[in-house]
């Protein structure tokens, strides 16, 4: 039997790079000046997953990843770099989703892998930065975490040793498996594409990117099954509707302000006055606070 | 109503966590308002049996506490199956938990376990009430879970109108820690730790731990403060430091302050350096050479802190402090700490 690392991987905004363009005149966020990336310390959990399987030709790693079709694009990501397969969850029905009804979707989609080893994630996603879908999913699968990782030191079949940062050191567990694990950014980067998985890997398409191609992939992936990213609906992994989506999530937003961010002609200070004055705009417009 | 509910860390001497006392501060103006409870859950070590006197004078009516040696460090299934025992039972109103490495992996869990909302880095709670558009159904007394989002970009009011409890994480130095009244007394009940926990909840164990410094994180400080040849010497680099500490900021220079010998070399922001994109960039006696602006100009915002009016980084500063560092940082830390809530 395999040991099975389920990676879970989300794609999001590049909310980091926020340039002078990336607010529109009106204050809003200009969504077309952010490009959709593999959510950044998803790509340190998947390199955590791939260091495994560098060292245990047993072990299979599986990248999960649910949101709107174009998100195939970071399963190829994936397969670039050494991920086996990949499982693109998408429906209009998750629309809205707050964490609570993702690690729902997710832990289903999990049970559906079943049996696994590790579940790796990112600590957080750059476009909430909560860090609750891990800790969420392991609950809901019942299963122990350890979040924070930046290393694993040690991995037997039946115990593993990581190594977590906190916020005034480091702490290293011991725990049993099944495990859900969440990486922080001070763990490796993830390695490069690698050009042989390119090749083997970039015709890789999900049903719905099919269908919107004109090409004829249907004998292609007969004698290449792997080229097949695998979509699965809320009716594949049997979820209740009532758990999906806006009805699914306790957290309702009732109202977005835009941090406006004004280009004005350079302002010279002089006096403590004058300081103090722009500790206070800072702190209104809460850039700072 | 039911109470509001405060989960307190406790530090390695048994004394509950600064970030805690802070929480408490807030949570007993939000009980007021609501005219309930504030009820607080401390799980420690042995030693913290006695910890409750700690917490009454910042308001707190119940102090629930659960004290075995197995119960510290801290370790996530035992705390979340205490509090998830006696949320289930008390059923608060709003729970509140420090945004530490502890409390946001504790808070997802309890919420996934009791099916309720969760806000993650609140920097402001307040209560509201909220008219539902679709239903025009009316809620009264809600919580608002007040946090950025969007890489900073937008700032988002949070609302659980259905689920309880409502709960939120904040982060240590947010909210203001206040005494609610030195003489203020409540009761303390007794957790029974064995009757909950079983071995499942000690499938993960601590081997070791050790402070060890982190290392330069650029990638997530939304706002950096640099310094460069000008700030002149090591020691005054130290107040750049501090007011980093302050703002929840990240610290870079550039290449002369690194050549200096004032920074570590990690630090560089420039060309051969680090290109940075903060959401505000202060730039302490740093000339601002090309080399140096072509990792900082991205910055959403720039303030500029030069003795020389005539500096080439004031060009691309939005806000240009003509003085020396030395002087003018310690005047934008007191006046932050004067106006900040």
């Amino acid at each position: 039997m395999s040991f099975r690392i389920i990676c879970l991987a989300k794609q999001v905004p590049d909310t980091r790079n926020v340039g002078k363009d990336a607010m529109k005149a009106d204050g809003t966020v200009n969504r077309a000046a952010l490009p959709a990336i593999f959510n950044p310390e998803d790509l340190n959990a998947l390199e955590q997953a791939l260091r495994i399987k560098d060292t245990r030709p047993d072990a299979e790693v599986i990248l999960l990843t649910m949101g709107p079709a174009r998100a195939a694009e970071i399963i190829r990501e994936g397969l670039y770099r050494g991920a086996d397969k990949g499982y693109l969850i998408t429906d209009r029905k998750f629309a809205g989703s707050d964490t609570l009804a993702t690690s729902y979707v997710l832990s289903l989609a999990i049970r559906k892998l079943a049996p696994f080893n590790l579940i790796i994630s990112g600590r957080q996603a750059i476009d909430g930065d909560t860090a609750q879908v891990g800790p969420q999913t392991a609950e809901k699968l019942g299963i122990p975490q350890v979040t924070y990782a930046e290393e694993i030191i040690s991995l037997t079949d039946d115990e593993i040793v990581i190594k977590r940062r906190l916020e005034k050191g480091v702490e290293i567990v011991r725990a049993t498996m099944p495990l859900a694990i969440t990486v922080h950014n001070s763990a490796s980067h993830c390695r490069p594409r690698i050009a042989r998985l390119v090749m083997q890997n970039k015709h890789a398409r999900s049903v719905t990117e099919l269908q919107a191609e004109t090409r004829d992939y249907t004998e292609l992936y007969q004698s290449r099954p792997y080229l097949q990213i695998n979509e699965w609906g809320f009716e594949d992994i049997q979820a209740d509707v009532e758990h999906l989506g806006l009805s699914g999530s306790p957290t309702k937003v009732k109202k977005i302000e835009n941090v406006v961010l004004q280009h004005k002609a350079t302002q010279v200070i002089r006096t403590d006055q004058e300081i103090e004055a722009l500790v206070k705009e800072l702190l209104d417009a809460h850039i700072i606070g | 109503m039911n109470s509001v509910f405060v989960y307190c860390e406790v530090t390695e001497d048994a004394q509950v966590a600064e970030v805690s006392l802070e929480l408490l501060s807030k949570g007993r103006k939000l009980a007021n308002q609501l005219k309930v409870r504030l009820e607080a859950v401390i799980i420690g070590s042995s030693k913290s049996a006695s910890i409750a006197p700690a917490v009454f004078p910042f308001g707190v009516d119940v102090a629930h506490i659960a004290s075995h040696d197995n119960l510290f460090p801290y370790l996530t299934l035992p705390h979340a199956s205490i509090l998830k025992h006696v949320f289930e039972k008390e059923k608060p109103e709003i729970v509140l938990f420090g945004a530490t490495s502890i409390g946001r992996d504790l808070a997802p869990r309890i919420a996934s376990a009791l099916k309720c909302g969760l806000t993650a880095d609140c920097t402001s709670l307040e209560i509201g009430d909220h008219t539902e558009n679709r239903t025009q159904r009316e809620y009264k007394n809600l919580l608002y879970q007040i946090r950025p989002a969007f890489g900073g970009n937008i700032i988002a009011t949070i609302i659980n109108p259905e689920t309880r409890p409502q709960m939120a994480t904040v982060r240590e130095g947010v909210m203001k820690k206040e005494i609610f009244n030195p003489k203020h007394k409540g009761t303390v009940k007794k957790i029974d730790v064995n009757s909950i926990l079983s071995d499942n909840d000690f499938s993960v164990s601590i081997i070791e731990q050790h402070i060890e410094k982190s290392k330069v994180d650029f990638k997530n400080s939304q706002i950096i403060v640099a310094g460069g040849y000008g700030v002149s010497s090591k020691e005054n680099f130290d107040l750049l430091f501090q007011l980093a500490e302050v703002l929840g900021a990240e610290v870079g220079a550039s290449r002369a302050a690194v050549d200096a010998g004032y920074a570590e070399p990690e630090r560089q922001i420039g060309q051969t350096g680090i290109t940075v994109r903060p959401k505000l960039y202060i730039a302490c006696g740093i000339s601002g050479a090309v080399q140096h602006r072509a990792g900082m100009d991205q910055s959403a915002q720039v303030i500029s802190i030069n003795t020389d009016p005539n500096a080439p980084i004031n060009a691309i500063a939005d806000y240009t402090i003509i003085g020396d560092t030395a002087e003018v940082i310690p005047k934008i830390i007191s006046f932050y700490r004067k106006n900040s809530k």
